[in-house]
């Protein structure tokens, strides 16, 4: 969940007024884009590149080739030899890692406040310079796919959840896993990864995100030293991508060994409109008019059913009726691919359905679409906006998050700043009007867990993975 | 590179070198006899607070295995005639945050609330600290969400290795126990149980306070005084017992669907303020701590793609905590990956560790220390985990030199002395 605002000046005390400074956003002339958040709490510094490129742009039979890369940007290049990267950061104290999404690939450093130039010149190595070779690429590919079984294969609400995000996209992209496909991974090349590098991997493609103990204007400098050199590419065209519009339920069954079923629905729903998708709104065809305020109002919507333990879902359903064991309500009201969905989860209890779980649900959705919600709804929600606002600020890991994030999705980064006031605007009718809007039955999509008793003698049932 | 190197320890030094204390706590003790460790921060108008108690899991026993997680649970769930849904509403009327966490040694209460939301906020924190009702109804409908939890944990393989592992590890001591308890402990456990286990063990006497933000120390004082007084005023708590160490190597092999095995290995560990603390911390960052430079990781990932994830640690209990070695590869190869381990860290053990590794070591550690205290977040546990194990008060400001003090000789003695693996614990869940 898009959870939001960073900057607020408590000018009362000069403290605090010190600590937390505006983001500043420059731009090279090889269109990299660098943003910097002085914090003088720490010595620290967190310096995070972003890709603007992820799962979100890959195409069939190469799924998983986004975050592949990701690992094999850690072996090495000609300058700097496999594994020295780490080492060198190592050596620094520093922490390191890499994450992929559907909208974006990040790799970040936590160091001392001195070893900023060690970050920013190794990252700019590897992001010109990088060797992908077919004998690290062929031990990377095994790490990778152990990865999928861990973080997939073997979990039976991860599976649930691929089938999912498969079922409400049948066009778009984000109906594919970031990890990929296990076939895709079985079957792909270096010459994949390499290609995949080739494509998106140059500074016009990447955001620089700084915060901590530092001056903007030296990181700037330090940016122009190491990234500056650095020469664009022309990337590859990137097609406006829609989703069809659903035109009924969809409902799929998963079974996986386990005890306890488990139960996701969703509704399509929009985002906030980025700045390239309000230039190209005339390019959609057949998409609704989206209004300014429905993402802050879904927003809400998703707070108001379970932003806390006494919201709607739990309070009723696990505590009052114990019909389930859990339950949740999400929403991300932004993306690069502008696209969403609204999400209700749950896990019934011993004796109850999931047939059950989901008509529970379904009902305090349809007390919202008639009677809206209280203003104490509104206000909690509110509360738990302005308070995040501040405790925010104590890491400095989550704020560059959050600018990098928006950037890569394609917004002006300083949206997260308005962000609080356009939620405490929302109205409950504006929130019982998307939910009449958005969470219908002809735009429901509903996947559930079908547990299958663990038998400890029984052998697996074939081997599809079998090399 | 060289110039590089000598660069990054030029500055290592010079952070090294600083005297001055990387945090400044104060430390007190309330008129009811807690332990309290504050540390004033104003940069940010808000402020943290921790209360930990020596009520973990290793207070209960085989037949009521659960009942610290139950009522640790329970307390937030109704008191002093609040109910649950009316103490969710008013800490979210003010965007106060409540948290708790339950180990096998410890029992802890948090809140993190605007300064200017304080005074409601430790209002409702100190209902449930102190007047906890346990309402019967709640009781019941927790338990059957409990059970339900223990039993899809019991069908999946990371949570049935974590159990087996544990279990065999610690045989008969309290340590074995499941925090989440069993079945039958859960089903048995009632309201009487529940403020029985909360009068014994959540004392003023034991308890640990650790403050730290926008609130002078005044303020703190009071807010420490207030929260003490209002804690069963009952006998401090006894040491947890011993832990024995394994006497004969142990392999259990249990079989699951999974596409994966599960695999840990280990042995009894080390305790808060142990002697060899140092030498097996810097040692096992050489082994398996070490993220993406360890030699467990170089070996089992990096040469031969055999896993996702490969680690070791030492988790320092107030008794010997597990030292655990962690991996899950696809069945076909567990052997293959376990062969690899084992030869790992026999080859440790046997040989020790080079100059250059343990000169890396040191380097990333030392050099890291900013990073442990960058948040209030990260400042308080570490001051709750000084105060609950009564860990000198110069523990941070100390840390760097006692990791640059370790040699190589003391790390190879100190796995000798107290890693024996020829009786190691082993557990493989989905093994072929």
């Amino acid at each position: 969940m898009f959870k939001s605002a960073l900057l607020v000046l408590f000018l009362a005390s000069p403290a605090m007024a010190l600590a937390a400074t505006q983001a500043q956003e420059f731009q090279l002339d090889n269109g990299l884009k660098l943003i910097v958040k002085e914090d003088h709490r720490s010595p620290v510094v967190v310096s995070q590149v972003w890709y603007q490129t992820g799962a979100l742009d890959e195409v069939n039979g190469k799924t998983g080739v986004a975050h592949l890369l990701e690992h094999m940007m850690f072996k090495g290049t000609k300058a700097v030899p496999a594994g020295q990267f780490s080492r060198e950061i190592a050596a620094a104290g520093g922490k390191e890692n890499a994450f992929t999404g559907m909208d974006y690939t990040c790799y970040f450093q936590q160091l001392e406040k001195s070893h900023l130039p060690l970050a920013f010149r190794l990252e700019a190595d590897r992001m010109a310079n990088l060797v992908i070779t077919e004998e690290a690429f062929a031990k990377e590919i095994q790490v990778v796919m152990e990865e999928r079984r861990w973080r997939t294969e073997d979990k039976p609400q991860s599976k649930v959840n691929e089938q999912f995000q498969a079922m409400a996209y049948h066009a778009h992209p984000y109906g594919r896993p970031v990890v990929g496909f296990m076939n895709d991974l079985e079957n792909m090349t270096a010459a994949d990864a390499q290609e995949w590098y080739q494509h998106w991997y140059a500074p016009n493609n990447a955001t620089v995100v700084v915060v901590g103990d530092i001056k903007a204007a030296e990181v700037l400098a330090l940016a122009k030293q190491y990234f500056g050199p650095l020469k664009p590419k022309a990337l590859p065209a990137r097609k406006p991508q829609v989703e069809p519009v659903q035109m009924g339920t969809r409902r799929a069954v998963v079974k996986a060994p386990g005890k306890l079923p488990y139960l996701v629905i969703g509704f399509h729903t929009p985002t906030i409109q980025s700045k390239r998708s309000l230039q190209n709104n005339h390019a959609k065809s057949g998409q609704p008019t989206v209004k300014d305020w429905e993402p802050y109002a879904l927003d809400v919507l998703a707070g108001v059913l379970s932003g806390n333990a006494s919201a709607r879902l739990n309070q009723s359903l696990v505590r009052e009726r114990a019909i389930a064991v859990e339950v949740g309500a999400g929403y991300d009201s932004a993306s690069r691919g502008q696209l969403s969905l609204f999400e209700l989860v749950g896990t019934p209890s011993e004796g109850k359905t999931v047939q059950e779980l989901e008509l529970a649900l379904l009902a305090e959705i349809e007390q919202i679409k008639q009677h809206g919600v209280t203003q104490a709804e509104l206000n909690r929600v509110k509360a738990a906006v302005i308070a995040a606002d501040v405790y925010e600020r104590d890491s400095m890991f989550y704020q560059g998050m959050k600018i990098g994030q928006m950037a890569t999705m394609g917004y002006d980064w300083r949206l997260s700043q308005t962000y609080p006031e356009q939620l405490k605007a929302i109205t409950s009718k504006q929130v019982q009007a998307v939910a009449q809007q958005y969470l219908t039955e002809d735009n429901m999509t509903v996947a559930t867990l079908a547990p299958q008793a663990l038998d400890p003698d029984a052998k697996p049932a074939g081997k599809p993975h079998m090399h | 590179m060289n110039k590089i190197q000598l660069l990054i320890l030029l500055l290592i030094s010079i952070v090294a070198g600083n005297s001055q204390a990387a945090v400044k706590i104060e430390h007190w003790q309330t008129n009811a006899g807690s332990r309290v460790y504050f540390v004033e921060n104003h940069d940010l108008p808000m402020l943290d607070v921790n209360v930990a108690f020596p009520a973990g899991s290793a207070r209960n026993t085989p037949s009521n295995a659960g009942l610290a997680g139950v009522t640790l649970h329970m307390m937030n769930l109704g008191a002093g005639g609040m109910n649950e849904e009316d103490i969710t509403n008013a800490f979210a009327d003010i965007g106060a945050e409540k948290g708790g966490a339950l180990d096998v040694d410890q029992a802890s209460l948090s809140l993190r609330t605007l300064t200017s939301e304080q005074d409601q906020a430790l209002a409702i924190f100190n209902k449930i600290l102190h007047q906890p009702d346990f309402p019967q109804a709640v009781l019941n409908r927790e338990k059957t969400r409990i059970i339900a939890g223990i039993q899809e944990a019991q069908t999946q393989p990371d949570s049935i290795a974590n159990n087996a592992f544990m279990h065999a590890l610690y045989g008969a001591h309290p340590y074995s126990l499941p925090e989440a308890g069993e079945v039958e402990t859960i089903n048995a456990i009632t309201r009487e149980d529940l403020q029985q286990f909360y009068q014994q063990y959540y004392t003023a006497k034991s308890a640990v306070i650790a403050l730290i933000g926008d609130m002078t120390q005044a303020q703190a004082r009071a807010i420490a005084d207030k929260i003490s007084a209002g804690l069963p005023q009952t006998p401090a708590i006894g040491p947890i017992p011993t832990v024995s160490l394994p006497t004969a190597a142990n392999e259990q092999k249990i079989d699951h669907p999974a596409s994966q095995a599960h695999i840990l290995l280990g042995y009894p560990g080390i305790k808060r303020g142990d002697a060899d603390y140092f030498p097996l911390y810097v040692g096992n960052y050489i082994l398996g701590g070490g993220g993406f430079v360890s030699r467990l990781t170089e070996e089992v990932r990096e040469k031969r793609g055999l896993v996702y994830s490969v680690y070791s640690y030492f988790m320092p209990m107030a008794e010997l905590g597990p030292f655990q070695i962690g991996l899950q590869t696809k069945k076909e190869q567990a052997n293959e990956a376990l062969t690899v381990v084992n030869d790992t860290l026999a080859d440790f053990i046997k040989n020790g560790v080079t100059e250059a590794e343990l000169k890396a070591a040191k380097s990333n550690i030392t050099g890291g220390f900013p990073m442990r205290l960058d948040s209030n977040r990260k400042i308080l546990s570490y001051i709750a985990m000084i105060g609950f194990y009564q860990l000198p008060l110069t523990y941070l400001d100390d840390f760097n030199q006692q990791v640059n003090q370790v040699t190589a000789a003391q790390i190879q003695d100190a796995f000798n002395r107290r890693i024996h693996s020829n009786h190691f614990v082993s557990v493989i869940v989905g093994a072929e």
